[in-house]
Formats: C-alpha cells, sequence, structure tokens
C-alpha cells in the first residue's frame, strides 16, 4: 500500500487479478459513465429513469500493499525527467505532468483514456528507483520481521514442531486486542525460546536487529542496505507471514521495501496559474520532482562507477526524499519545505487530522442550494415556518420536473425569467444539459420545454426546507421548516424554537438548505419537521414551548385580566380564532374564559403552576390557576404542552402553541408591558431592613474573628481552624444574602413586570432582583471566598490577613445603587472565571461528544427490538429494557396513575 | 398477580405491570391494563432507530452545559468529589486511576444507628504509623531513631503500644526494633559509612508502616443519610470493605467502577457506571433519560470488559477500516489494514457517507422488494 487512500480504488481492482478470491465489486470507475446523466437520443420513460438512478455500488474495499508488479501493471507511464513542460508549457513526455497520467488543463485529452478535464480521473505513473528504499510508514514492522526470522534462511526462530502451538496462541491475543498486539506478542514468544543465538531451523548464528531512526537498520553495528533487507524479506515464508499477521496475499513482506514508486496522477496534484501567468506546482508534485531528480543522479553515478561514498550519500538523500514524500512530520528527519522556507504538505499530511482529506472531504459533504444569513424574529410567521428574503429565494431554487399537467404552470416561471420573482434559473434537458434562462435565451427555452424536463424555479411559499444553527449538537439544530418568502434580507424564525436552536438574534447566522428531489424533500418533512420534533428524545418533554412575553402574557392574562367581551373577541381574532361560541356570553369575561377558547372542547389537564398553585383544566376550560411556564413553557416544561401532543398529536399542539404565543403577545400589547429601574425601588423600611440585615451579619462575621483572633473558636471536625473560620463566615454572608432576598421578595411590588417575568418564569429569578436592588452578596472563586492577589490580602488597600468581608470580596451593594471600585473589582474576578470556565468547557465537551457519536453511530434497533452494532454484535437485548422510545414517552415512562385516572 | 393482568405479561414492561397491580383498584385493572398496552405500543420504537446517536446526542448536547467544578464535601478537608464534566470524561474514558476515588460504606442494622460510629470509622481508615507519632529523635553517633508516640491517638484506635510495635516490626526494613515504654527506638543495622543519610530514608520510610485499618482509605466521613448513619471515605478498597462484618455488603459501593469490576463483575460495573454518570448528570439540574446512559454503558461492556469510548476502546473495536481511520489516527489503521488485506465490508455509517452511498440505518435500511418479470425463465 503505497499511496493510502487514494489508491484504494486501483488497489481494489489490483487486487482482484492477483487474488481472485477476495470478491469485489467495483464501481468500475475507469470506463467513466457518469451513471444520472441519460444517454442522448433515449426518450425517459419511467422504468429507464429509475435504471439510470440504480447505479453500482461498492460492496467492500479490500486494502493491500502495491507490489513492485503491480505498480508497473497499472501504470500507465513511466516517468524518467524532472522536467514539468517544455517550452510551449505543453507537458514533457516522461515527466511528472505527462498527459498520459491525467489531464489538468482545459482543451488537452488524455492520452490514456481519451477524456478531457473533468472526466478523466488520473492515471498512475511510476519511476524505477536506481536503489531500493525503506518505505517510512512499514519500518516497526520490518524491524520485528528483521528481528524474528533467521538472517540466513528466513524462517520465524520457533521450531517447527512449536510454530502450530503459539500461531493458536497469537491468533488469541490478536482477537483481543489487535494486530499490534499479536506483534508484540510475537517478540515475546522467540525471546521466550532461549534459542541461544542460533536459528532453530539452519543453526544460523543471529545478531540483533536495531532501528537508527528514522530509516537505517543496524545489526552488530554495521549498517543494513535496504537490498540486503529486502533479500532477507523476500526469504520469509508465506506460512511464517501470516505467523506475524500479515497476509502474504495482499502484501508480501519484501514490497515493503520500494524497488519502484508509484507516482499519483497528476488530478490530485493540480497545479495553479497564478495571476501573473505563472505556474504554481502543487506540494506533491515538487516532492516527487526532488525524487526523480536524485533517481536521475543516482543512476548516472552508478552507471559511471562513481566511488562508493558519493553512492551512498545519494541513496541516503534519495531515502529522504522518498520517507518525507510519504510523511513530512517525522521526528527525526528535518522537514522538507518550500523556499518560502514553509513545510510541504505531503501525502500523510494530506489524509490526516481535522483538515485532512477523512474527516473535511469524505465524512464532512459540502451542498450546493443552501443559503447562509443572520436571523431576526418574527412571532406572526407560524412555528414551523421560516421567513426567506426574496433575493434568497431567487438564487436558491427547487427543480421540478415538467409532465403534462403542470407545463404551462411552469412555463410561467420560464416567462418571469430570473430576475423576477417567481421565476425560474435554469432548464435542463432530459440529457442532463443545463441551460441558464435569461431575457435572450428565455423564448428559446419556453419553446423547448417538453415533459422530462426539468425547471429550477426560485421558492415559493411553502416549499420545504431544512434549517439549520451551528453548534449541531442535537437532532432538533437541524429541522425541516416550510418557506415562506419575505422582504428584507434576514432570515426569520418564530422565537418559539429558538430552544432547539438554541438561538438569538444578537447577531446569529443561520443555514438554510433545500432539499432537491423527492426523496430527500419527503424525508425532511416526515422526519425533520418542526412538529415532529415536539418532543426531545433526551427526556420526553416538551422542548419547544412559549418563551419570554408569550409566557408572561397568559400569565397575565389568566390571572388579572378582564376584558368587555368585544375586546376579548378582538383579541382572539388577532391570535387566529373564528369561533367565538366558547366565549361565555357575559359582558365581561376574564382572562382564563379567553385562555380556554383555544383549548380542545374535551382536552382535560391538571398540574401545578410554578408557585405550587393547582391549574385545572377541565372539558376545554382552564378552570383554575394561573399559566405559567411550567405549562406552557419549552426545554422540559411546558407539561399542558406535552398532554396536548399526546391527546391530539403533533399538528394541532404545534397550532395551538402558534395561538397561546400569539394571545400572550397580544395581551401585552393591550395590557402594556415594560420594566424598569423603578421596579427595583424599595420601600424605605425595606431599605432598613435590607441595611439593617446586613450590618447584623457584619458584626457576627467580625466577632467570629474575634473570636479566631482569641482563639476561642472551635473546630469542625477534620478541618483546620483556618477552614473552620472561611466556613463559618462563609455560613452567615450566604445567609445574609438570602434574608435580603426574602426582604426584597415580601416588600417588591407584585404588579411591577420585573417581578411579572420572575414569577412566570418568563425571565430570570428572585435571586437577580436581590442582586438588582439590595445586594449581590458573597462573590466566590472555587467555591470559596476571594483570597488570590496578594500574600495575606486581596488587594493592597487592605491590612494583611484581613478576613472581614469587605476585605474579600462581599459586595453589599446592589447593581441599582452601584459597586464601589474594590467590589466591582471583585465582582470582575468571579465574572472573569466564569469566562475561563466556559471557554475551558467548549473544546472539552465537544471532543467528548465526537467521541460518543462515533463510537455509537452505528447502533441501531433491530426488528425484534434488540440494539446491534454494525457487526450485528448485540449490545441490548430490548432497548432500554422496554423498547420505549423516550420521544414517545412522558418522560421516559408510561404515566400508570395518569391512565388509572383518566380510566372511569 | 391479578387475573386480567396476566394475560399481559411478556406484552407489558414489568416495571408498568407491577405498577399497575400497585395503584390502580382492583375494578379498574382491565380498563386501565388495555389502555396501558396500547400507550405501550404507541411508545414502542421503530426498528431501525439510530438510538446511538440519539443518546449521544443526548449527553453530549448538556455536556455544553455542565460546570467544571469540584464538590467540597463538607466536614473533612482532603475530601472534594470530582463531579460535573471532568468526572463523567473520567468515567466514559474507562480510566483506571481516578481523581477522587470515594466510597460509600452502609452498615448492618446495630452499627447504622449512630453508636460508634466515629469508632467503626476509624477501624476502617487506614492508619500509618506517622499519624502515630509525635516526635522523632535522631541519635546521630548510635544510628538510632527514637518515635515518641501520641499514646491518646493509639488507644482511641482501640490499640496498645505493643501492637504498634508488632505492625512496625512487620514493616521494617534494615533495622532492628526495641520497645522502651511509651516510646520504640528503631537502629540500623550497621554497614557502610553512609548510614547517616540512611537514617534519615529510614525515618521518612517508617512514616509509611501501615498499622491498622483498610489500605487505601486515607479519609473516612460519618454522616446521617435518611434515618440511618453511612460512612463515606475518600480512597476505595471494596474488595477489603466487603469482608467486614459490620458492612452491609448489598447496599456498599465504590465509585471506582473498576474495582466493582474486579470484585463483582461486568454487571456490577454496567450498573455502577449507570448510576455514576446518572449522579453527575442529576447534580447538575440536567434531565437525560436513563435509557441513554444505560445503552452507552452497555457499549461499554458489551464485550465483557470495560471498555472507554476512546481510540483505544470501543472505537477500535470496529470491524469498518474506514469509520477507525475517521475517527482518530487515521494513518496507523490504514497501514495496519493493508498489512492484514483488511476487508471493509461497508457495514456502518461513515464509510458509506464517504462513498456516498446509502447508510444502513433509519430510513436507509427499508428497500422495496417487487415481483419483476424474470427474463431467465
Amino acid at each position: 500500500m503505497k499511496k493510502e487512500t487514494k489508491q484504494e480504488e486501483q488497489k481494489q481492482e489490483a487486487v482482484k487479478e492477483e487474488a481472485k478470491e477476495i470478491p469485489v465489486e467495483n464501481k468500475g470507475e475507469k470506463s467513466v459513465e457518469i451513471p444520472f446523466v441519460q444517454k442522448k437520443d433515449t426518450p425517459r420513460t419511467p422504468v429507464e429513469a429509475v435504471a439510470n438512478y440504480v447505479s453500482k455500488q461498492v460492496s467492500s474495499i479490500v486494502f493491500g500493499v502495491l507490489s513492485p508488479k503491480l505498480i508497473k501493471k497499472m501504470a500507465s507511464a513511466k516517468i524518467v525527467t524532472p522536467e514539468l513542460y517544455d517550452k510551449e508549457g505543453y507537458p514533457v513526455d516522461g515527466g511528472l505532468m505527462d498527459v498520459r497520467l491525467g489531464v489538468i488543463d482545459p482543451g488537452l485529452k488524455c492520452k490514456t483514456c481519451g477524456s478531457k478535464l473533468k472526466e478523466c480521473i488520473g492515471h498512475f505513473g511510476y519511476i524505477e528507483l536506481a536503489r531500493a528504499v525503506v518505505h517510512v510508514k512499514f519500518i516497526r514492522i520490518v524491524q520485528i520481521l528483521l528481528k524474528c526470522t533467521c538472517r540466513e534462511c528466513g524462517r520465524v526462530m520457533i521450531s517447527e514442531d512449536k510454530i502450530a502451538k503459539y500461531s493458536a496462541s497469537l491468533a488469541r491475543v490478536e482477537q483481543e486486542s489487535g494486530g499490534d498486539a499479536r506483534r508484540m506478542a510475537i517478540k515475546g514468544v522467540i525471546d521466550a525460546q532461549k534459542n541461544g543465538g542460533k536459528c532453530p531451523h539452519c543453526k544460523a548464528k543471529q545478531y540483533k536487529v536495531t532501528i537508527e531512526k528514522p530509516t537505517t537498520f543496524i545489526e552488530n553495528e554495521k549498517r543494513v542496505s535496504p537490498i540486503e533487507v529486502r533479500a532477507r524479506l523476500e526469504r520469509v515464508k508465506d506460512e511464517d507471514c501470516e505467523l506475524f499477521g500479515i497476509n502474504p496475499k495482499v502484501s508480501r513482506p519484501e514490497w515493503m521495501i520500494l524497488t519502484v514508486l508509484a507516482i499519483p496522477p497528476v488530478t490530485i496534484r493540480p497545479s495553479i496559474t497564478l495571476e501573473s501567468g505563472e505556474r504554481s506546482e502543487d506540494d506533491l508534485t515538487h516532492k516527487l520532482g526532488d525524487i526523480v531528480r536524485i533517481n536521475q543522479r543516482l543512476f548516472e553515478n552508478i552507471n559511471a562507477g562513481a566511488p562508493e561514498i558519493i553512492i551512498e550519500d545519494l541513496w541516503d538523500l534519495l531515502q529522504y526524499h522518498v520517507t518525507t514524500f510519504f510523511d513530512n512530520n517525522i521526528a527525526q528527519l528535518p522537514p522538507a519545505r518550500h523556499r518560502s522556507g514553509q513545510p510541504l504538505k505531503t501525502i500523510t499530511e494530506r489524509i490526516k487530522s481535522k483538515e485532512g482529506r477523512i474527516r473535511h472531504n469524505l465524512a464532512g459533504k459540502r451542498t450546493n442550494f443552501c443559503a447562509r444569513t443572520v436571523i431576526s424574529p418574527d412571532p406572526m410567521l407560524k412555528i414551523d415556518e421560516v421567513g426567506v428574503p426574496k433575493i434568497i429565494s431567487m438564487k436558491v431554487t427547487v427543480p421540478e420536473s415538467v409532465n403534462d399537467w403542470n407545463i404551462a404552470y411552469l412555463k410561467k416561471f420560464i416567462q418571469n425569467g430570473p430576475n423576477v420573482y417567481p421565476g425560474a434559473n435554469y432548464v435542463i434537458r432530459p440529457d442532463g444539459k443545463k441551460k441558464k434562462i435569461t431575457e435572450e435565451t428565455k423564448e428559446a427555452a419556453l419553446e423547448e420545454l417538453q415533459p422530462g424536463y426539468i425547471v429550477e424555479r426560485h421558492l415559493l411559499d411553502g416549499d420545504v426546507a431544512v434549517f439549520n444553527r451551528q453548534p449541531s449538537l442535537h437532532r432538533m439544530s437541524m429541522m425541516c421548516h416550510k418557506v415562506k418568502v419575505l422582504p428584507f434580507k434576514t432570515l426569520r424564525l418564530n422565537p418559539a424554537v429558538c430552544a432547539p436552536y438554541n438561538a438569538d438574534f444578537d447577531g446569529d447566522e443561520m443555514n438554510l438548505h433545500i432539499p432537491q428531489n423527492e426523496e430527500s424533500r419527503a424525508e425532511a418533512e416526515i422526519l425533520m419537521e418542526v412538529q415532529t420534533q415536539l418532543i426531545s428524545p433526551r427526556y420526553g418533554l416538551s422542548v419547544i414551548g412559549c418563551i419570554h412575553d408569550g409566557i408572561s402574557g397568559n400569565f397575565l392574562l389568566t390571572k388579572s385580566v378582564e376584558l368587555p367581551r368585544e375586546r376579548a373577541i378582538d383579541l382572539l381574532a388577532f391570535v387566529g380564532v373564528t369561533d367565538f361560541s366558547k366565549l361565555p356570553n357575559k359582558k365581561i369575561v376574564n382572562g382564563r374564559e379567553i385562555f380556554g377558547v383555544l383549548l380542545p372542547d374535551d382536552f382535560n389537564f391538571t398540574t401545578k403552576s410554578k408557585s405550587g398553585e393547582p391549574v385545572v383544566v377541565k372539558d376545554g376550560k382552564l378552570v383554575e390557576g394561573v399559566i405559567d411556564t411550567h405549562s406552557i413553557g419549552g426545554e422540559g416544561e411546558g407539561l399542558l404542552l406535552r398532554a396536548l401532543h399526546k391527546s391530539y398529536g403533533a399538528k394541532s399542539t404545534i397550532e395551538i402553541l402558534h395561538k397561546i404565543f400569539k394571545l400572550g403577545i397580544e395581551t401585552l400589547l393591550v395590557t402594556g408591558f415594560s420594566a424598569g429601574i423603578s421596579d427595583s425601588d424599595l420601600p424605605r423600611t425595606a431599605k432598613e431592613m435590607v441595611e439593617s440585615t446586613l450590618n447584623q451579619s457584619e458584626e457576627d462575621v467580625n466577632s467570629i474573628i474575634k473570636s479566631y483572633h482569641e482563639g476561642t473558636m472551635e473546630t469542625f471536625p477534620g478541618r483546620s481552624l483556618q477552614e473552620t473560620v472561611e466556613l463559618k463566615i462563609l455560613e452567615v454572608l450566604n445567609k445574609a444574602r438570602n434574608r435580603c432576598g426574602n426582604i426584597v421578595k415580601e416588600h417588591a411590588n407584585k404588579k411591577t413586570h420585573t417581578i411579572v417575568m420572575a414569577d412566570s418564569g418568563a425571565r430570570g429569578n428572585f435571586l437577580n432582583l436581590a442582586q438588582m436592588a439590595a445586594c449581590v452578596g458573597q462573590q466566590a472563586l472555587h467555591g470559596k471566598r476571594i483570597e488570590k492577589g496578594y500574600t495575606g490580602r486581596t488587594l493592597s488597600c487592605y491590612k494583611s490577613g484581613d478576613l472581614s468581608p469587605e476585605a474579600r470580596g462581599f459586595v453589599r451593594h446592589g447593581f441599582k445603587h452601584g459597586l464601589n471600585p474594590r467590589e466591582f473589582f471583585f465582582h470582575a474576578i468571579t465574572g472573569r472565571d466564569s469566562l475561563m470556565d466556559t471557554a475551558l468547557r467548549t473544546p472539552k465537551s465537544g471532543y467528548l461528544y465526537r467521541r460518543l457519536a462515533n463510537a455509537l453511530q452505528d447502533l441501531r434497533v433491530e426488528y425484534d427490538f434488540s440494539v446491534r452494532d454494525a457487526n450485528g454484535k448485540i449490545i441490548q437485548f430490548i432497548y432500554g429494557d422496554d423498547a420505549i422510545d423516550v420521544a414517545r414517552s412522558d418522560n421516559g415512562k408510561i404515566d400508570v396513575q395518569k391512565i388509572i385516572d383518566t380510566t372511569e | 398477580m391479578h387475573k386480567d393482568l396476566e394475560k399481559y405479561e411478556g406484552k407489558l414492561p414489568k416495571k408498568v405491570l407491577q405498577e399497575i397491580e400497585e395503584l390502580c383498584p382492583v375494578s379498574k385493572i382491565k380498563k386501565v391494563a388495555e389502555k396501558a398496552y396500547q400507550e405501550y405500543l404507541n411508545a414502542k420504537i421503530d426498528p431501525g432507530e439510530a438510538v446511538g446517536l440519539v443518546s449521544a446526542e443526548s449527553i453530549g448536547e448538556p455536556g455544553t452545559q455542565m460546570t467544571l467544578d469540584t464538590f467540597h464535601y463538607a466536614g473533612v478537608s482532603e475530601m472534594n468529589v470530582t463531579m460535573g464534566l471532568p468526572r463523567i470524561i473520567e468515567i466514559l474514558d474507562g480510566r483506571k486511576t481516578l481523581t477522587t476515588p470515594m466510597m460509600e460504606i452502609f452498615l448492618k442494622s446495630p452499627y447504622n444507628k449512630g453508636k460508634d460510629i466515629k469508632e467503626i470509622a476509624m477501624q476502617i481508615k487506614e492508619t500509618k504509623l506517622g499519624e502515630l507519632v509525635s516526635e522523632y529523635v535522631l541519635n546521630i553517633v548510635d544510628l538510632k531513631i527514637e518515635l515518641v508516640l501520641k499514646l491518646e491517638k493509639i488507644s482511641a484506635l482501640g490499640l496498645k503500644v505493643s501492637d504498634v510495635a508488632k505492625s512496625v516490626e512487620k514493616g521494617l526494613k534494615g533495622a532492628s526494633l526495641k520497645v522502651e515504654g511509651d516510646s520504640i527506638s528503631l537502629k540500623l543495622k550497621e554497614r557502610d559509612e553512609k548510614s547517616l543519610n540512611e537514617l534519615y530514608k529510614l525515618k521518612e520510610n517508617v512514616k509509611e508502616i501501615y498499622v491498622q485499618g483498610i489500605k487505601d482509605v486515607s479519609q473516612v466521613l460519618p454522616v446521617k443519610r435518611k434515618d440511618e448513619f453511612i460512612i463515606i471515605t475518600a480512597g476505595t478498597n471494596l474488595k477489603k470493605v466487603l469482608e467486614l462484618d459490620f458492612v452491609d455488603a448489598s447496599r456498599t459501593t465504590s465509585n471506582d467502577i473498576f474495582e466493582i469490576l474486579s470484585t463483582l463483575g461486568v454487571e456490577a460495573a454496567r450498573q455502577a457506571i449507570i448510576d455514576e454518570v446518572f449522579k453527575v448528570i442529576d447534580a447538575q439540574g440536567l434531565n437525560v433519560d436513563i435509557r441513554h446512559i444505560m445503552l452507552v454503558a452497555d457499549t461499554m461492556c458489551a464485550s465483557g470488559e470495560i471498555k472507554g469510548i476512546t481510540r483505544y476502546g470501543v472505537v477500535s473495536e470496529k470491524a469498518s477500516v474506514l469509520a477507525r481511520a475517521s475517527f482518530e489516527t487515521p494513518i496507523k489503521h490504514i497501514v495496519n489494514a493493508a498489512l492484514v488485506g483488511e476487508v471493509d465490508k461497508l457495514n456502518s455509517v461513515v464509510e458509506n457517507v464517504m462513498l456516498n452511498q446509502v447508510v444502513p440505518i433509519g430510513t436507509g435500511l427499508t428497500s422495496i422488494s417487487m415481483k419483476g418479470k424474470n427474463k431467465k425463465e
């Protein structure tokens, strides 16, 4: 295996030739035939359309090491000269850019397959190395082979009769801990043989083989040349290879010493033409150029019979270049560099790490037909809609295939052209040719259009789109919305879906994808639509619910609002209710009755509100209680929504939720809702109480400190004196802050909107309020009072050893009053600490998530409800012991009590 | 069991059946059971569902909301517990050495009432000689050390000076021992002239000599939980603790999963993983269904030993070369695969993503079977 992954395809074919036992089905990329493109002149009938879609499938990939024979066989050119282009700028025959290796210039044709740029996937070449060199990636296994086989006869140094016995135990080692462990174990086995430094087969004396890093083998203080190494590896028998866990059919040991080198096709190392007209070659081409150049010189010197030292030097240089061609990051070697000093990116660097081929290009895909901009809220949009700017809707299109029934409809789009809104950008002919619609080509396209064509029309309201915000941590980060084309330039979404996306509008951007065929559209609609994601598979409760104003509005409505019937009807009409018969026929109706109109008539539900009072819905009427976040909130709250979902399904729930949300907002529009600084005003008495509480606590602390200094204090068991003091002080101060919180809670005006927000659970809590109105409290760092800074004190304005609250980060003022400089500093300390905490945590948890996802990604539930991995290994006999899907359960359970209660 | 319930046996989960039997008045049982059965059928998971990924998301997503803080146990210094994200990472990594090993020791009936709880705790705690010595008197001329013992402490532990001396004798190397009243004197066996250095070394070594208790248990803390006393320890040695006759072996646990594996087996270890992870998530006030944690624990324990969710653990077990290569150290995996001539059967998800093929999970699992005209026949 020379070129790692990029050669897989070729490897696969090759293996088929060499080892017929391994069945390999190949996509057959050599016969360049793009499966989705229909051939000319064939009318597109449904059956054939399907036949064209069903492309060949790769059923397996075999990995192996390329043999010299195979390298030559699969090569289409032998590379002999380091020159790239001739004077005309045409690739030199036998050069690294030889046209037989594929084409990267428009206009040229590949000499091997005859196809043009982009059609030809490229072909391998080879160079004959003047002297054999070692492949770095196989250094370790080659060393093990040298150590464990006889230097004369090439047999494993285990006597004939014992081989069978050990091969069984080695197989077990491999089963348990992999191939690497097996190779380590074989060393141990041979050491245990006690052969007395002699081969048990031919009795030849053995020497110790060591590696002088990176690529030199030393035996008996003499260097073993790669040629000698290769000769020894050739002597290793096929049966013995298997003992080392090497499959001789796909990788003979001697193939790990290179005598010919495969040259990757030019298509994987294309050169870029700079603005100045100069060509800039790919890193791999540079490296290969070095190899070819040195190789040539080595040839010349050998033929000229140059002294051995010169040949050795050139040989080493060749080894260096071949080594860095495979991996330019080997510890003992200086990396090969550009002229600018920047290290070359050779094969290993291309493959590995996040930006490498595997994670960046193979496991991660990029798409067309997507859009990204800033998001903004629009509560008038339905929850499952997304507002798409007109500009985007005219660029990102939906393909619609023409048939007899929609041809007239689609012609209208073409008529409009690409610049008038419901228009079309492209027409695709059945043969796959894509034609742009412009003012000029419009008429021709209209005339040409017939069933079988595809029109790429602009987005319309109701089209399916997948909406996403990074980081995509759970499946609710990608949901399917219906398009709603709107003016202006932001993507808009209903604020109720902020929670699953974890979005806010401080500049967040989101992505929009438009599925391009029926299959993906169906999957998006059925599996990913917002409705289907209402209940989180994490805990079986609603993730989508009312937020902010939606909650506080409904809270106020159901708590205190009374309206004349006409006004109530206005309100409901705004929400979208048309049938007002459910509203009681009296002059003044209250908020609960208005809220009840939105609920289904046969809905029964009880829960508790945030303050612990019962909320009762009977026959679709809110009989008792106040609606707050516990009933309609999102993210694990919203029990009313969960109950609705269970009885009436996702679609009705989301409609009702939307109405509830709108009702809340409209209520606030009617009643008015704003928070001001005066909301956190306290009456004089309360202020005094806060003041005296704090003073009292300060005195308490002082007496604690005093008793500490006098030594009259008793220590807590197992604690030192200092720790005891700290604990006691911390306790007193926390109590003080809590007492302040309670005072604020008691004395604050319940009608102020700040408190309404806290009470309803819309935003904030009483602690926040207390911090604003009364006292911010102790700033804690790592669970202790602040002690960092100078020795014995936090700031230079305090005496050393000062334990008073003030000197150790107690902030006694509220935010409204303002902090003094020292308090501000302490507050900033904890603020910075929490910032740091977040910054350190994010990559850690991201890595944990990646590992979990990678480890568990192929587990699935089988038809017998067992969970198995991709090999069919059983992980669980029954998923979660009861086969219950969390997303369909009630917080992970079947609520028996509820069933009993609702059964007559 | 009620006869109306009997026919649901095997159809409904045991837990549901049990709840119905406990909570439901007899008259309603038939209806309730039928309803519960319907609900259960509705709640059943779909075959093909990518449960692994859902679990990974369910644990990974709240990870961003967890704190990094360790949390300090009130009472004893040096006794804090790793909580939050670091603890979860520690468990899922399958790390053999924990940052804060701990045990919760439950006691059998007469002992858990709180009487003599401190004495019991002290018996469990590992006592080293260093804790019992108040002064080391070094005699440089005779190369002797005199250990002045803390007598109250020794008697508080229920020991005598002779007991201490015995254990010192056991743990001593290269020195002779003499008991002189309430102190022990050690004499270095005479050898070369370096012996002054040796003497200092001896002094340090003596401190580490084991006297009493259970090894590795460095701290003990009796705590009242509900209406009984339990002992929380820093450091764990489950095997030894379970041997003690006053310990309730059925409830006593350790937070060291590997220790549980070696003393109680995989099933217990699996349960320990579930409990430990759940404890952390619960303490953070996050809501994650137990099924997700169970699935992760089952994946870790499926091979009969604990494999961490790392490139050396669960991921290395995958059959597909490309799946392993797409996680970490891709070159290593490809090189080894080439040696063995490994065949990637493309059974799992990533490989098929790489090759632009349908993934064998969820909707990708199903296919249409049609009765077609067979041309050959």
